[in-house]
């Protein structure tokens, strides 16, 4: 494997949470507790988990909007906590986010077109307000929208409308990677659709790498090479779509997909039959101990709730942070002899 | 019909006035949700799902809507000709609601026992005639009602504030208000869509198997085509304020016939990863200048002449299956 894009090393985000007339730091929310992935050249980096997974802070943490507590980053083999205030412009100009409401990152006050001179403005791209005129057509046409909306103002653009803008500001500074934020979570069906392809187009067309972050299960097996499944601030599964959807190993990936709402009866033939689906997910100030997903799961022994779970490599590039992780992959191997 | 349907809305036409003319926002809906029977009712945003449910429930105030044509029969009342005492002893009796966001349907003031307290004192006033109703009674009854919806505890969830209680625990809250007077119809508008996959899953199952038990007719109404296709029997598809498809759930997933259905069905995105459609070309015109004829006809791939000149009426395709669309008028689909 050649070099990745992107390198995320035992990434840490641990948030205080003060209390009392001191302000003393009473307790930590750890969002964010030793994840590792990598993201290769070209590729569509998946990262899944429910709402308070840590999923977000992972993309925020990497555009440098947070800091790590611990943990590295590395962008192009590039060390992101050793970022000057000289090569952090550059850096700002490789990786751009999109976020998942574009009602709250669009400012409402300016015109798309101050929307989208900003950045080059910043960054000093195009010399004159005529050339960044034609910059932003170019911009506004690779976003599959007409020259005149340039003048409108988002209010007056629908979601899917507004999310392209927001799309066209992430690309006005030439990035080679986009952290994408549940960019189409905001949206229907339908308009998900064309994004999603507006997406994979861009990605082909300027040789783009995203980590593609989503709640929605179809939607990363659909577009992502590989993906993360988090849970509670770590990842508990890792490797292709094609091992975590027909082989999925860690009960908590199973209980995901058995959950989710599916339109086909061929869908119905992926869905585990078992899963568990007792109990809600646990605070993540005070996560349960060892493995964090043993009160919810059903196969869970003791030293789950006492020992963290160590990866177990079940296959190429397939990793599982469980205890029975051989024992589940030998299970789902058996399963599909039978079969 | 063979049973009496609860709920029969006919033909109904719902128009707001708006400072650009006059909005034509149910364009001749009819729909049905018979005794027991679950259904769902789809659309994306602005479809008209919620004006339609809210009218069903006699709470869309008029002014500023109007409703120049159609009727609106809840258990065989005119809901848009009853005087306001009329709904008010319907509710909660006959119908009742779930609604998408349980943190903004519930009070934050009030504790969950003093809302649910209530609900019941309500259903009492109105509905139950058995005999003088006792603070214990009251209390017996929620306690009752938050064990059926499996709450852990319902004494200690009585005095807690809904702001205490995690997203999944105020769905059950609600869930048990809405049932509490034993409605013979509910309303349930999103109830999991706010909520995490896994615990929507444990929502929806809670949901399904409470309303079968008491025989509960329910008219689910979501844009989540997964979530119908798993929860309901019978499915209305809508577009732009007129019901262009409905029929038989499994028919209508396996087989959709609507031009319209066809293009959202292929835009959801599939667990075994083919390849996305394209979605649906353009977008949603405004309903003060709804397109002519077919609604669907300028996004419409397979529009032809006719399309645009006039409104294509429901034709049958199969036993079950209706759909609103002249490529199955003739030769009888």
């Amino acid at each position: 494997m050649s070099e990745p894009v992107l390198k995320v090393e035992n990434l840490v985000k641990y948030f205080p949470i003060r209390s009392g007339l001191l302000h003393k730091i009473v307790a930590h929310v750890k969002a964010v507790d030793k994840v590792s992935f990598d993201v290769q050249k070209g590729e569509i980096f998946g990262l899944i988990g429910e709402s308070g997974s840590g999923k977000s802070t992972v993309a925020k943490t990497i555009v440098q909007i947070y800091n790590p507590t611990s943990g590295m980053i590395y962008f192009k083999g590039q060390n992101l906590s050793k970022l000057t205030k000289q090569t952090i412009g550059r850096f700002r100009r490789e990786v751009q986010m999109v976020f998942q409401d574009p009602k709250s990152s669009l400012n409402p006050r300016r015109s798309v077109m101050s929307i989208l001179e900003d950045p080059l403005i910043i960054h000093g791209i195009g010399k004159s307000r005529v050339e960044r005129k034609r910059i932003i057509h170019t911009l506004l046409g690779q976003v599959e929208m007409p020259s005149r909306y340039m003048y409108k103002y988002p209010s007056a653009l629908s979601g899917g409308e507004r999310q392209r803008i927001a799309i066209a500001r992430a690309l006005a500074v030439n990035p080679s990677f986009l952290v994408l934020d549940e960019p189409t979570s905001a949206l229907d069906v339908s308009v998900q659709a064309k994004l999603i392809n507006l997406f994979l187009r861009l990605k082909k067309e300027l040789a783009l790498s995203y980590l593609f972050i989503t709640h929605n299960l179809g939607l990363v097996r659909t577009i992502a090479a590989r993906a993360g499944v988090m849970y509670l601030g770590k990842i508990y599964e890792l490797g292709t779509m094609e091992m975590l959807f027909s082989h999925p190993v860690h009960p908590y990936t199973k209980t995901l997909i058995a959950a989710t709402p599916v339109v086909s009866k061929e869908e119905e033939r992926v869905k585990p039959r078992e899963m568990s689906k007792e109990g809600e997910i646990p605070s993540p100030v005070n996560p349960p101990g060892g493995c964090a997903f043993h009160p919810r799961c059903s196969i869970a022994e003791s030293r789950c709730s006492q020992e963290l779970p160590s990866p177990v490599k079940v296959g190429p590039g397939h990793l599982v942070w469980c205890h029975r992780a051989e024992e589940l992959a030998a299970r789902a191997e058996e399963l599909v002899v039978l079969e | 019909m063979e049973e009496k349907a609860i709920l029969d809305i006919r033909d109904l036409h719902v128009w707001f006035r708006v400072y650009e003319g006059v909005s034509r926002v149910l364009d001749g809906v009819s729909l049905y949700v018979r005794g027991g029977e679950h259904v769902g009712l789809v659309g994306e945003t602005g479809c008209g799902k919620t004006v339609a449910m809210k009218t069903a429930m006699g709470i869309l105030r008029s002014p500023p809507a109007l409703f120049p044509q159609g009727q609106v029969l809840l258990a065989g009342r005119d809901v848009l000709k009853a005087a306001p005492i009329e709904l008010l002893r319907m509710k909660g009796k006959t119908i009742s609601m779930i609604f998408q966001d349980p943190l903004s349907a519930l009070n934050p003031v009030f504790t969950v026992g003093q809302q649910i307290f209530d609900v019941i004192r309500f259903g009492h006033r109105w509905i139950r005639d058995d005999g003088a109703l006792t603070k214990t009674k009251v209390r017996g009854i929620a306690m009752e009602a938050l064990t059926s919806v499996q709450l852990p505890d319902p004494r200690r969830i009585l005095s807690l504030y809904p702001l205490e209680l995690s997203g999944g625990m105020r769905q059950r809250v609600l869930i048990a208000m809405a049932l509490v007077n034993r409605p013979r119809f509910l309303i349930a508008d999103e109830p999991g869509s706010a909520l995490d996959v896994t615990i929507q899953a444990q929502i929806l199952s809670l949901l399904k198997s409470l309303v079968k038990e008491a025989g509960i007719a329910v008219l689910l109404i979501t844009h989540d085509l997964g979530v119908v296709r798993e929860t309901v029997e019978r499915v209305y598809i809508m577009y732009a304020g007129r019901v262009v498809e409905e029929g038989q759930t499994v028919e209508i997933f396996d087989d959709p016939k609507h031009p319209y259905t066809q293009g959202l069905l292929s835009s959801v995105p599939r667990l075994t990863g083919e390849a996305l459609a394209e979605g649906i070309p353009g977008t949603l015109s405004d309903y003060t200048e709804a397109p002519s004829g077919c609604r669907f006809h300028p996004r419409c791939p397979q529009a032809m002449e006719k399309c645009a000149q006039q409104k294509p009426p429901m034709v049958k395709v199969s036993t079950k299956q209706h759909v609103a669309c002249y490529l199955y008028h003739g030769g009888g689909g």
